[in-house]
């Protein structure tokens, strides 16, 4: 019991890394395209990582009135994957069309 | 395999496919909801088909199993794109130097292009801007993942190998 706890544990924070790295890449990159750069690739492996230790917890701590709840969490994951960086595109899309110029090396940050 | 048997096989795989579904969701096995997951599943089937099995599924088993494949390299990519763009935000001086490129791939079938656009997004350092009849508009954080797609062309290689559309 004590081994998985440690990694979950290590699941939860290895998520919660990538999560804050997302987060600094936010505030400390130039433009639009490049935050979302840095949003739409560790938000994904961030949300995954958090998912998958709390699928591990649950399914180490057997709970019999839930059992389908791992099940609901592959899911989850699997619908992460696919809608993150779509999402991320169709975004990236929308800013190319409305005419966002891309930040060039030795630009003023924006 | 003719037009009508491929009608009838699609709204048959539909049909499992969204009950299964509604089972696992649910997780209440009583005739109640049973009969509600059946006629739910059925009315969708019946409307929707032709989204998720299009047209004939030739060769649908081994593509399958070429794309199971591919996920574990490609999860192994996402990985790799994580510490690279931690290691650029975290780096005190960014080494970032973005530019915009395209190129030509032989895809042309919509699953195999949105494999490869979403892959593109999720691997280190580019995400797809556009796709139009198989051409890609992509943005780079830095040379060398341009290059990557440029030159290498590792992954349209996998992505063609999946879907055999070379």
């Amino acid at each position: 019991m004590v081994l998985i706890d440690v990694i979950v544990i290590l699941f939860l924070a290895a998520g919660i890394f990538f999560m804050f790295t997302g987060v600094i890449g936010l505030l400390r990159l130039p433009d639009f395209y490049t935050r979302l750069h840095a949003t739409g690739k560790c938000d994904t492996l961030g949300e995954v990582l958090i998912i998958a230790g709390l699928l591990l917890y649950h399914a180490s701590h057997y709970y019999h009135e839930a059992p389908l709840v791992p099940v609901k969490l592959l899911f989850l994951i699997a619908f992460i994957f696919l809608a993150n960086p779509t999402a991320t595109h169709a975004i990236m899309k929308a800013a190319y069309m409305t005419g966002v110029k891309p930040w060039k090396l030795g630009e003023e940050r924006r | 395999m003719n037009a009508k048997s491929g009608k009838g096989f699609g709204i048959l795989v539909t049909f499992c496919a969204m009950f299964l579904f509604w089972l696992l969701l649910s997780g209440i096995f009583d005739a109640l909801h049973i009969g509600a997951g059946i006629i739910c599943s059925a009315i969708i089937a019946l409307i929707s088909h032709d989204l998720l099995v299009k047209g004939k599924g030739e060769k649908m088993l081994s593509k399958s199993f070429r794309f199971f494949i591919y996920i574990w390299w490609e999860l192994w990519q996402i990985v790799l794109a994580n510490f690279d763009v931690a290691y650029r935000v975290l780096h005190p001086k960014m080494p970032i130097d973005p530019c915009i490129i395209e190129f030509d791939t032989s895809l042309r079938s919509d699953l195999a292009l949105v494999t490869l656009a979403n892959s593109i997004t999720l691997t280190p350092g580019t995400i797809t801007i556009d796709i139009k009849d198989g051409k890609f508009w992509v943005h780079a954080i830095a040379k060398k993942p341009a290059d990557a797609l440029l030159v290498d062309k590792t992954m349209q290689k996998k992505v063609a190998d999946v879907f055999m559309e070379w």
